[in-house]
């Protein structure tokens, strides 16, 4: 018997070998709840509607305003589609799952590292979509394929940062409601920052923060990336601001989730 | 535990043992199917393999009709037989089962008795508790009474029973009165009472003279006994015997 167990069975169990399977298991979970899956689709091309439509005739910035905005809405739709997976991996944690995964030895790593790759998968689907609303609402990217992918490149990075840092929540609060929650921080972040109206449009008080919090450069550096529009600091300086950002909350959340993730399941 | 050092070689056991609560560790939102291959999968079990164990499982345990269907749509009987499954899906050489028939229906029951008979006899270790005697004496090999978290008794059921005493000796009472005028005599000693049949239940070894005895003790007057008949001990008898309170079993 010992035998045939010790055939069956691989000498370790690595994250790289679990992830995929995990991945797998996130991504047939998010299909499975179609009501959250449409939300994450429609919101943000509702949203790119509103704000071209609705608040663009308001907002004078010297340019077309779909120009300005299609970057911030790419931010909004990457943070509305992250903060699922604050939920998935707070429902998670609630369920019987994780003790059977911690009876099988699956790491921590590979359970939230299946979800934010889930999350970075619909997020380019979710992307993709946007992408050609806004196409379709006459933005039109003055770009190089070199330029796009570097634009797509960061928008992933910052969707791996947020959804790590939604997963840390999930882990953080008790119950899927609460978890939710996260979205609203994060959507904050993106609305009080250059993603909408420029930052000199703001009062005082709130510049400060506008100017030096994470949505910010990213836009900026988005938008240099797509257009090169008017309002973009020198769009180097932006971009390395963007890149220790993204890195510092990716780095900060994955340590943070790894830590809560032992404390939930000793 | 199974050659293991418990300290030394936690990464080794965890792949060897397997762990079933009382309430099932599945995704409601996959199929049965999905459940199966993913814990196969996660325990190390190439692709096709993987398919192949999940097909198995569903089989032994009656789930293939059910194997496509979101488990979320399960009866509790299905998902607690998909769950102790799922606890077989890498081939643990031992498997903790807390509770494993709590609330099923009889047919659920059987089914997983059955499982749970064939894995021992397969040899692989089987930990289980259970509030069901009757569980115990058909399963197990070992058993453990615990009191309020003491083991107070080890040994094989039959070895319990003997322990306790071979037999059980029933007085049946006329009345009610006389029901608890025995009772209150017994008190102590009682291993079975039953309000509603009049029975009151004493250890016994079955000879002649001691039934005599405990007769002449407890019914001086003759009136207080209307009948009496000697049986088999149950494990029931061994545990109250054993705690006096309703309490739980484990058995190795």
């Amino acid at each position: 018997m010992s035998d045939a167990l010790t055939m069956a069975r691989p000498s370790m169990t690595l994250p790289t070998m679990t992830l995929p399977t995990m991945t797998g298991r996130s991504l047939r979970l998010s299909l499975r709840s179609p009501d959250a899956l449409l939300t994450a689709l429609l919101l943000p091309v509702m949203l790119m509607v509103v704000f071209v439509y609705l608040f663009g005739g308001a907002v004078a910035i010297g340019t077309s305003y779909v120009e300005y905005v299609v970057p911030g809405v790419l931010l909004l739709c990457a943070v509305t589609g992250a903060a699922t997976t604050a939920v998935t991996v707070c429902q998670d944690m609630a369920g019987g799952i994780v003790d059977r995964f911690r009876s099988l030895d699956v790491p921590g790593t590979a359970l939230l590292a299946g979800h934010v790759t889930a999350s970075l998968v619909r997020n380019v689907v979710s992307t993709v979509l946007v992408a050609a609303v806004a196409v379709g609402l006459g933005f039109r990217p003055h770009s190089d394929p070199a330029r796009l992918a570097a634009a797509f490149g960061l928008l992933l990075l910052f969707v791996a940062a947020v959804s790590w840092l939604a997963a840390a929540f999930g882990l953080a609060v008790s119950a899927p409601e609460a978890a939710n929650g996260v979205m609203f921080f994060l959507m904050f972040l993106c609305y009080a920052s250059s993603a909408f109206v420029p930052v000199r449009t703001m009062p005082w008080w709130l510049r400060g923060f506008a100017r030096h919090q994470p949505a910010t450069p990213v836009t900026e550096t988005l938008r240099a990336l797509l257009a090169g529009q008017p309002g973009a600091q020198p769009w180097g300086t932006a971009l390395w601001v963007a890149l220790a950002w993204c890195g510092g909350i990716l780095a900060v959340s994955v340590v943070l989730s790894m830590a809560l993730f032992r404390r939930r399941t000793a | 535990m199974a050659g293991f050092d418990v300290v030394r070689d936690r990464r080794q056991i965890r792949r060897r043992i397997s762990l079933t609560g009382q309430f099932a560790a599945l995704d409601a939102a996959q199929t049965g199917e999905e459940n199966l291959r993913m814990i196969a999968r996660l325990a190390g079990l190439p692709r096709a393999a993987a398919r192949r164990r999940a097909a198995e499982l569903l089989d032994q345990f009656e789930l293939t009709d059910a194997g496509r269907r979101r488990v979320g749509t399960y009866s509790g009987g299905m998902r607690r037989r998909l769950d102790l499954a799922a606890s077989l899906a890498g081939h643990p050489s031992v498997i903790f089962l807390d509770e494993p028939t709590t609330g099923l229906d009889p047919q659920s029951r059987l089914t997983t008795w059955r499982a749970i008979a064939g894995l021992a006899a397969s040899g692989v270790t089987v930990f289980l508790t259970t509030q069901y005697l009757e569980e115990a004496d058909r399963l197990v090999g070992q058993i453990a009474v615990l009191d309020g978290g003491l083991v107070v008794a080890v040994g094989r059921a039959a070895e319990l029973k003997r322990r306790v005493a071979a037999q059980r000796l029933d007085l049946t009472c006329p009345t009610p009165a006389a029901f608890g005028q025995v009772s209150q005599i017994l008190a102590g000693r009682a291993v079975h009472l039953d309000p509603a049949a009049l029975t009151v239940g004493v250890a016994t070894d079955g000879s002649a003279a001691q039934v005599r005895s405990v007769l002449d003790e407890t019914d001086p007057g003759r009136d207080l006994v209307a009948s009496f008949a000697v049986r088999g001990a149950t494990l029931d008898d061994v545990f109250f015997a054993l705690t006096g309170y309703n309490q739980e079993v484990t058995h190795v």
